[in-house]
């Protein structure tokens, strides 16, 4: 492994400027991408504090650890950080930034100012979440159900939720720069049938985080100002309609949940081409089933009210409706194991991660078709079988994938290569980790333990303690990366330009990029994933 | 710019679907809290938001075609505009204010129980609507303040000269918003003050 | 951006048709048309809405597909909102009497 001694450094976006003005400052997307990377990690350290709190309360029965009230603020503020501040910003906010504008050949995004000002958005309202935490927290549940966050709880809903409504706007400005992007800065010859498919995924969710943020925001608004004036929009004893919230709420929230997987499928559909050295299967087909996500996924979201009062022919509407959401996944599960089929398949540490995304990701979006069912919903909803439903996609998916795609894209983020045979063992250890927190949840909540509850009865324990010491293995497994990433920028191999034998128009310059990403503009004069033209890298690359 | 009018839609949509719901649930209530809005002030508002498109729609001409003090004048004949519906608007406010029909510990309705005898309004209902009422009229208030000082921004770098017939984007663009906050009103106008004006009895 | 210079004429004959349906619509309010009247009202509206998109926004002469695109995506997306809301209250009476 060469150590730091090069000749001459060459010029680029890390050792243009030093200085933290020059950072705090930056217009460069992939300065901004990396202000992003370290924000995030933080925030996704403090919903894993919280998460591995909520384990350790839940290794007995009784209530022993904390309070009830404090509970239910446990896994409040583990939900809001986590999807708020970690899966929704996570791979648009770094990888996206970062590989955006590449990927299509441009210099930067569209708007850099506005993307630095996102960041500044994000960061508001992170200090205040922040705040918000250490001055008492909230106890609503992530989904501040009304009228308890806007009539009864104590808790410091009205601060919770200013932040998220900043950083909403941090989501739709990222949202905006991209479509932008996208549509006017392509390079010459970029024909949207030559885009790379992480660039059709970022669109699909960009359109999401434009159109259905602005509701969760009213909605918001209107939950603060309930709260603030003793209004009654929301509450029954004043005339008002709970579910109207919940409606409005889940509006946005469920076409969030594909702001999260979306970008993640992305990153999939970037690495196993490259590891498999074949084309992707059915280009078209992939990139117009994110599209087709984004569209059906505004048309389910009552699917989280089954039970809450709804009418039984609109639940059946919506219940349909969720079913025809998921063929546009399927279709891309299918796709991704046709490109492998016949590929000459590779296991390195982003393959690892990608393949765990698929198998852990289909698990998750099965059962969400159980809870389609409305006679099963009726069973498991409420329970640990949701939460083992959503943990699944979320982490089995979103973070695999944001893993794969930041081990992937490394060495052209840092101009290094990590340790190779500690990726692959962090990947496993992730891997078992997950397994082993969430498969006992789907047990549990088909058995009837409830979510959100901080006791349960005795013959609950076994499975609890099994998910309680996954917890523990998986949060190994996400401290390996970050330590030996940051290893890797004093130590790790030098990485040249395409180190992976990639396709895109990312690999064809320096690793790490010049501050305006190419020497000279790109002219694209092929289709994408060419691998029957690119050779397949030296096996160098791939060890230690 | 588009894209962003496009997030106002459905930012201002989900008041929409607020109103939406409760409008058909409770009607009656609606009804007779669009009938103490006061017509005249909501006409004459109207009036005054479409002017002040007309004068956005002629200052983005004038911009294009380099007059500079043209675009200069009918810049402030917006804001001059803005801030008469504002103004407006106050004193609509105010007067609910009187009639104790502002959401809150103060309110109530029981002016409009006793002039509409013949049909049975509940009270909380009745809040609902002036929340509404308030919430849409007070999101549209704020949005116009920000385009007066937007307006303000861009009359003051007009007069310096900064918009030419090559670069008037930003005249452009601020267009844009106030014509996406006029049409909002377009819509508060019937919604909010014309549910029921049938003459009574 | 389109570089096409409207005439005067026509905003202030647009300014006019503005006017003109304002002062309907307030009219048309105070007669008895059951339930057109709100009818009637959201159609007013949407044809002033629509003056100013197409002619004050500049969107008639705009040959960037994209606009139009932004615009119906926008407004399909907010009837989404409207008519699945409206879906569940509307259907809640049935079968409970």
């Amino acid at each position: 492994m060469a150590t730091a001694a090069i000749t001459a450094e060459r010029e680029h976006y890390l050792n243009k400027d030093y200085g933290i003005r020059s950072w705090l400052l930056t217009t460069d997307h992939k300065r901004i991408a990396l202000l992003y990377l370290m924000s995030i990690t933080f925030f996704f350290f403090i919903g894993g504090f919280f998460a591995l709190l909520i384990r350790l309360e839940l290794l007995t029965p009784a209530g022993d650890l904390v309070q009830a009230d404090t509970y239910n603020k446990l896994f409040t503020m583990h939900g809001q950080v986590m999807i708020f501040f970690f899966l929704i910003p996570s791979i648009p906010a770094v990888l996206g930034n970062f590989l955006v504008p590449m990927m299509i050949g441009a210099k930067d995004l569209a708007f850099p100012r506005i993307n630095l000002l996102s960041w500044y958005l994000y960061i508001i309202a992170g200090i205040l979440m922040l705040h918000c935490i250490v001055t008492g927290g909230v106890d609503t549940g992530w989904t501040f159900y009304t009228p308890f966050s806007t009539a009864f709880s104590n808790t410091k809903v009205i601060e919770a939720g200013l932040s998220i409504f900043i950083a909403g706007f941090s989501s739709i400005l990222t949202g905006l720069n991209f479509v932008v992007t996208i549509h006017r800065m392509r390079a010459p010859g970029m024909t949207w049938s030559r885009l790379p498919l992480f660039i059709w995924a970022h669109y699909a969710t960009s359109i999401i985080q434009l159109l259905g943020t602005p509701v969760l925001a009213v909605t918001l608004v209107l939950v603060v100002c309930e709260r603030a004036f003793h209004l009654g929009i929301f509450d029954p004893v004043r005339g008002g309609d709970p579910l109207l919230f919940q409606h409005l709420f889940w509006f946005y929230s469920h076409p969030a949940v594909y702001i999260m997987i979306l970008p993640s499928m992305g990153v999939v559909t970037e690495i196993i081409p490259c590891f498999s050295r074949k084309r992707i299967f059915g280009y078209h087909a992939v990139a117009l089933s994110s599209i087709a996500i984004a569209v059906f996924g505004f048309l389910v979201w009552a699917h989280h009210m089954f039970v809450a009062g709804i009418s039984l022919y609109s639940a059946l509407i919506f219940s349909i409706l969720s079913y025809m959401v998921a063929i546009p996944s399927a279709i891309k599960v299918f796709n991704w194991t046709a490109t492998m089929y016949k590929g000459s398949i590779t296991f390195s540490t982003p393959m690892l991660y990608a393949f765990g995304f698929i198998g852990l990701f289909t698990m998750g979006g099965l059962t969400g078709l159980f809870l389609s069912a409305l006679g099963i919903d009726v069973h498991v909803t409420d329970t640990y079988f949701v939460v083992a439903h959503f943990h699944y996609i979320m982490v089995g998916g979103a973070v695999m994938g944001y893993l794969g795609g930041m081990h992937f894209w490394w060495p052209k983020i840092s101009g290094r290569m990590y340790p190779e045979w500690l990726g692959k063992f962090a990947a496993l250890i992730v891997f078992l980790g997950f397994n082993l927190t969430f498969f006992p949840q789907f047990v549990l909540g088909y058995l009837g333990m409830p979510r959100r509850y901080w006791q349960y009865p005795p013959e609950f324990q076994v499975l609890n303690v099994l998910s309680t010491a996954g917890s523990t293995i998986l949060a190994v497994g996400y401290v390996l990366p970050m330590v030996y990433f940051l290893w890797s920028m004093r130590y790790g191999k030098i990485a040249d330009e395409n180190p992976w034998g990639a396709a895109g128009l990312e690999w064809k310059t320096a690793s790490p990029p010049p501050t305006f990403n190419f020497e000279e503009p790109p002219e694209v004069t092929w289709e994408a994933y060419n691998y029957d033209q690119i050779a397949a890298p030296v096996e160098v690359s791939l060890e230690r | 710019m588009w894209l962003f009018l496009g997030t106002e839609i459905m930012f201002f949509g989900g008041m929409f679907c607020a109103y939406l719901i409760y409008r058909i649930n409770y009607f009656n209530e609606f009804a007779a809290g669009s009938r103490s809005l006061n017509l005249k002030w909501g006409t004459i508002n109207t009036i005054v938001l479409i002017c002040s498109s007309l004068t956005v729609a002629l200052g983005v001409r004038a911009a294009q075609m380099g007059r500079r003090k043209l675009l200069v004048v009918l810049l402030i004949l917006t804001i001059i505009f803005g801030l008469a519906f504002l103004g407006i608007k106050g004193i609509e406010w105010y007067d609910k204010y009187q009639e104790h029909h502002i959401p809150g510990a103060s309110f109530n309705a029981a002016d409009l129980v006793r002039d509409y005898p013949q049909i049975h309004i509940d009270q909380s209902h009745e809040q609902i609507y002036f929340s509404l009422y308030f919430a849409m009229t007070g999101l549209h208030a704020l949005h116009m303040i920000i385009g007066v000082g937007l307006f303000s921004y861009l009359t003051f770098y007009a007069w310096k000269g900064r918009y030419t017939p090559a670069y008037y984007t930003p005249i452009e663009i601020g267009g844009l918003y106030w014509h996406f906050v006029d049409i909002v009103w377009i819509y508060l106008f019937p919604l909010l003050y014309l549910i029921d004006r049938k003459p009574l009895g | 951006m389109s570089e096409h210079i409207m005439s005067s004429k026509l905003y202030y004959g647009i300014w006019i048709a503005l006017m003109i349906l304002t002062v309907v619509t307030a009219t048309v309010a105070t007669v008895d048309l059951g339930p057109f009247n709100t009818i009637v009202a959201l159609v007013i509206a949407t044809s002033k809405a629509l003056l100013v998109i197409l002619f004050f926004m500049h969107v008639k002469y705009s040959s960037e597909k994209l606009t139009k695109m932004v615009i119906v995506a926008s407004v399909f997306w907010l009837l989404i909102l409207l008519f699945l809301s409206l879906a569940d209250y509307s259907t809640r009476a049935i079968g409970h009497g």
